[in-house]
C-alpha cells in the first residue's frame, strides 16, 4: 500500500488503526466507522459525504485530519447562490485594466506599426493570451486546493445549501480532480486534495453526486464516546460529574423537541458546569443552565417538568456508569 | 470465488431496494481488495460506506450483511476443516455421505454446493421455500436415497428395517437443513422483492378498506411516494425571464469594466412556493382516506412547507397547528374522534370558513377539499365554493366516491361540480399521488 506520490502528505494514512490513532492526538476522537471510511477515501482517491444532525463533528473531522496529516485546510462554505466565481477562480479585472492602461502607449505603438486595420487587430489577438494567463487568474478555494503541492484537505461544507447547478459543476472536480479554465486549458491536481462534504440534509443531494462519494453518517454518539470527547474537549471535568452529564444529555436526546442537544451543546455545558463549580449535577442547576443544551424555549418548557427525574436518573446510573467507563476518578 | 461473494451481496442489496450502481460496485471490489475480508466488522464498515447511502439504506445493508456474511464465514471456514478432515471428496455431497457422516461442516458445505446449482439467489417470494428446498434435495440426491430406502424395505429383515428406519430418519434431517437453508436464502434474496410486491398491492387498494395493520406499511409507502415527489418538485425556485434588464445587477456585477455594460444581468422572477389549504371532511368512511391524504401532503415539507388543514364535520376547526407540532398518528386520531363526530354539514362548515379563515385564501394558494359532498339535505352553500374559487388560484375537490355515486341520495356533488376548477375520484394511494403531483407541478 505504498503511494504513487512519494512528496504526498498522506503517508499518515497507513492503516484504519493509525487513522484512529492520527485523530485522537489532534483530539478528534473516532469509531472504527469513521476512521474506515476516510482510509478507504484515500486508497480509492473518493470524496467523502458526510450526513448526519448538526453539532456532531462533521465539520471537525475534516478540520482534525488536516491537522493530524499537517497539510493545508481548504474550506468551501456553500450557500443559495454560490457560483463557480466564487468557488473555482475568477480573472482579477482591476489588475487586467490596470494592465491595459499602463501598457497603452505600449500597445498603440504595436497597433500603429502596423498599416492595416486587420493586421493591427492580428496583432492585438496575438495578445489576448496574456491577459488571460495563470497570471491574471485570482484562485478560489477549488483551485486553492488542487494546486496544493503535498495535497490538501478540501472540506465542501454544507453543501446541500449549493444549488443543484452548482452540485453538478462539482462532479467534474470530484471524480477526475480537475478543472477546466476555457482560456487556459484543464489544470489537474497536482496530488488529489482529500475531499470532505458535509450535509445536514436541508435538501436530499442528488443521486449522481453520492454515487461518487463514500458515504458516512454521523449521529449522535454512544454514552462511552460522548464522554470520551467531553473529557477530550474540557480536560478539567471530574469523572462524577462527566458520566452524570452525559446520561443525562443521552435521555434528553430521547424526549420528543425539536432540536436535539448535540455534542458540541455537551461541550459547551460541561464546561459551564465547571464555571458553575458544580461537582454534580442537581436539579436547580440543571434547570438554570438548560439554554445551554436546549435553543427552543418550547423544549424548554416541555423538558422542564421531567428535569428533576432525569436528574435522579442520572445520578443514581452514574455509580453503575462508572465502574464501566474503567477511568480512574481525577477529582 | 471471492468477487462472486461480492456480487451476490450486491444482488441481494439490490432486490431489498437499496439502489447500487455499477460504479459503485467497482469501488466496492477495490475497497475489499484494500482491506480485505479477513476483519468481519471492518468489511462491514467499508461496505457500509461504499454501498449505503442513505439511513434507510444503511440499515438494511446492516441487517442483510448480518444474513449473509453469517452464512458465508461459516461455510468458509468449515471449508478449511473440511480440508482437515479430508472426509469430504467431491461424492461427498450426495445425501448418503451425508447421512453417514452428519457433521455441520458436511452440511453446510452440501448446501452451499446444491444452493448455486439450484440458483437460490433467484428465488423472491416465501411461498417458492417448499419449491426450492425439493430442488435442492434432487440435486443432493434424493432419488438414490429412496432407492436404497426401497432396497433395504425389500429385504424384509429386520436388519433391512433398521436400515431403511435410518435413511428415512436422515431424509427427514437433510430436508429440515434444507429448508432451512433455502428460508436464509429466502431472508437474503427475496424479501425485498416480497416487500415491493406488497407495497405494489397497497398501493392500488381502497384506502376506505384499509386495516390498521396496513398502517405501518403505509407509513413507508407514504415516505416514499413524498420522497419521490419532493425529488421531482423541490428543485430550483428561480427562473430567468428573458428580455427584462436588471439595471441595478447590471451596473454592480460591471463596475470592474469600468461602467461598461459586459456583461448583463436580466430579471429574475421567482416562483411562487405551493401553498396547501387543505379542507377535511373528517366524518365517517372520509376519514379514512382524509389521514392518507394528510400523511402524504405533511410528508412534503420540503416540496410544499406552507400548508393549512381545517378539519370539519359539523363545524370546522383549524387543525393545522395540532398536526404540525404533534405526532401524527395520535394527533389525527384526536382530530377525527373530537371534530368528526357531529353529524355532516357543508353549508355551515363552509361559512364557518368564512367567517374566520377567508383571509388566508390567496392568489397562490390551492384549496383542497376532500370529502364526499353528503350534508345530510342541508343547503350545500355552493356560493362559497364559487368564490374561494374566484379568491384561490386554483379549488380542487377530492371525492372518494365513485362517479356513479356523485348526486345519489344526499350527495351535492352535481351543484359543486359547475365551481370547481377539477374534481377527482381518490380512491387509491396511486390516486392521491396524482392529485399532489399535478398541484405542485402548476406551481413550476
Amino acid at each position: 500500500m505504498t503511494n504513487k506520490n512519494a512528496n504526498s502528505g498522506y503517508e499518515g494514512i497507513t492503516s484504519v488503526e493509525t487513522v484512529t490513532e492520527g485523530l485522537s492526538k489532534v483530539g478528534y476522537i473516532s469509531t472504527s466507522e469513521i476512521s474506515t471510511a476516510i482510509f478507504v477515501a484515500h486508497h480509492l482517491r473518493k470524496p467523502v459525504l458526510i450526513e448526519g444532525p448538526a453539532g456532531v463533528g462533521k465539520t471537525d473531522l475534516a478540520v482534525s485530519i488536516a491537522k493530524y496529516l499537517s497539510l493545508p485546510l481548504v474550506r468551501l462554505q456553500c450557500y443559495e447562490g454560490l457560483d463557480e466565481a466564487k468557488a473555482l477562480y475568477e480573472w482579477k479585472y482591476g489588475k487586467q485594466i490596470l494592465y491595459t492602461q499602463l501598457l497603452k502607449e505600449k500597445l498603440n505603438e504595436i497597433v500603429s506599426s502596423t498599416g492595416t486595420l486587420e493586421s493591427g487587430l492580428g496583432k492585438l489577438a496575438s495578445l489576448d493570451d496574456l491577459f488571460f494567463s495563470e497570471q491574471f487568474l485570482e484562485p478560489r478555494p477549488l483551485l486553492t486546493a488542487m494546486r496544493q503541492e503535498r495535497g490538501s484537505v478540501l472540506l465542501i461544507d454544507e453543501v446541500d445549501k449549493s444549488d443543484e447547478a452548482f452540485e453538478a459543476y462539482l462532479l467534474e472536480i470530484l471524480s477526475d480532480y480537475q478543472v477546466t479554465v476555457p482560456e487556459i486549458g484543464t489544470i489537474t491536481a497536482k496530488v488529489p486534495p482529500l475531499v470532505i462534504l458535509t450535509s445536514n440534509n436541508i435538501r436530499d443531494l442528488g443521486d449522481a453526486l453520492k454515487r461518487r462519494c463514500l458515504h458516512l453518517h454521523i449521529d449522535f454518539p454512544e454514552p462511552t464516546r460522548e464522554q470520551a470527547i467531553v473529557r477530550a474537549r474540557v480536560p478539567n471535568v471530574s469523572e462524577v460529574l462527566l458520566s452524570q452529564l452525559v446520561v443525562f444529555v443521552q435521555s434528553l436526546r430521547d424526549k420528543n423537541i425539536r432540536k436535539k442537544p448535540s455534542i458540541a451543546e455537551t461541550v459547551d455545558w460541561a464546561r459551564t458546569l465547571i464555571l458553575m463549580h458544580s461537582t454534580e449535577l442537581d436539579h436547580k442547576m440543571v434547570r438554570s443552565t438548560l439554554n445551554v443544551l436546549l435553543k427552543h424555549e418550547s423544549d424548554i418548557e416541555s423538558v422542564e417538568k421531567d428535569i428533576h427525574s432525569m436528574v435522579m436518573q442520572s445520578v443514581n446510573q452514574n455509580t453503575e456508569g462508572r465502574l464501566n467507563t474503567g477511568y480512574p476518578d481525577i477529582e | 470465488m471471492a468477487e462472486r461473494v461480492l456480487t451476490d451481496f450486491i444482488r441481494a442489496l439490490r432486490s431489498a431496494d437499496v439502489r447500487v450502481s455499477t460504479s459503485e460496485t467497482i469501488d466496492a471490489t477495490r475497497a475489499v481488495a484494500v482491506m480485505g475480508y479477513s476483519n468481519r466488522s471492518r468489511l462491514a464498515d467499508t461496505l457500509r460506506c461504499v454501498l449505503a447511502k442513505t439511513v434507510d439504506e444503511k440499515t438494511t445493508f446492516d441487517r442483510l450483511f448480518d444474513l449473509y456474511f453469517s452464512r458465508d464465514s461459516r461455510s468458509e471456514n468449515k471449508e478449511q476443516e473440511s480440508e482437515r478432515d479430508h472426509a469430504l471428496d467431491d461424492d461427498a455431497q450426495n445425501m448418503m455421505e451425508l447421512i453417514d457422516n452428519p457433521s455441520d461442516t458436511n452440511f453446510s458445505l452440501a448446501m452451499e454446493k446444491a444452493g448455486e446449482e439450484v440458483g437460490i439467489e433467484n428465488i423472491r417470494f416465501s411461498t417458492q421455500v417448499p419449491y426450492y428446498a425439493r430442488q435442492m434435495m434432487k440435486v443432493l440426491g434424493v432419488g438414490e436415497l429412496e432407492t436404497k430406502m426401497m432396497e433395504a424395505f425389500s429385504k424384509k429383515t429386520d436388519v433391512g428395517e433398521q436400515e431403511a428406519q435410518r435413511l428415512i430418519e436422515g431424509r427427514q434431517k437433510v430436508q429440515g437443513k434444507a429448508t432451512e437453508y433455502v428460508k436464509r436464502a429466502f431472508e437474503t434474496f427475496g424479501s425485498g422483492a416480497t416487500e415491493r410486491f406488497r407495497n405494489e398491492i397497497l398501493s392500488e387498494k381502497r384506502l376506505s378498506q384499509m386495516d390498521s395493520h396496513d398502517l405501518a406499511r403505509m407509513r413507508r409507502l407514504v415516505d416514499r411516494i413524498a420522497k419521490k415527489l419532493i425529488a421531482k418538485h423541490s428543485r430550483r425556485l428561480k427562473r430567468t425571464q428573458r428580455g427584462v434588464l436588471d439595471v441595478r445587477k447590471t451596473l454592480r456585477s460591471n463596475a470592474g469594466y469600468g461602467g461598461i455594460p459586459f456583461d448583463l444581468r436580466w430579471k429574475t422572477k421567482k416562483k411562487d412556493k405551493p401553498r396547501i389549504l387543505a379542507v377535511c371532511d373528517v366524518s365517517g368512511s372520509v376519514a379514512r382516506v382524509v389521514r392518507f391524504f394528510l400523511m402524504l401532503v405533511y410528508s412534503l415539507k420540503e416540496a410544499a412547507p406552507d400548508v393549512e388543514t381545517f378539519a370539519f364535520s359539523g363545524r370546522l376547526e383549524d387543525v393545522g397547528d395540532i398536526l404540525k407540532s404533534e405526532e401524527f398518528t395520535p394527533a389525527m386520531d384526536r382530530i377525527v374522534n373530537s371534530i368528526g363526530i357531529s353529524s355532516t354539514d357543508y353549508g355551515q362548515s363552509l361559512s364557518d370558513m368564512k367567517t374566520d379563515y377567508w383571509n388566508k385564501i390567496d392568489r397562490r394558494s390551492t384549496v383542497i377539499v376532500l370529502g364526499d359532498g353528503r350534508s345530510n339535505y342541508g343547503d350545500p352553500r355552493c356560493d362559497l365554493i364559487a368564490e374561494a374559487k374566484e379568491r384561490s388560484k386554483r379549488l380542487i375537490w377530492l371525492c372518494p366516491e365513485p362517479e356513479s355515486l356523485w348526486g345519489t341520495g344526499d350527495s351535492a356533488i352535481p351543484q359543486y361540480i359547475p365551481h370547481l376548477n377539477k374534481i377527482v375520484h381518490v380512491a387509491t394511494v396511486n390516486d392521491l399521488e396524482r392529485v399532489i403531483d399535478e398541484v405542485l407541478a402548476s406551481y413550476s
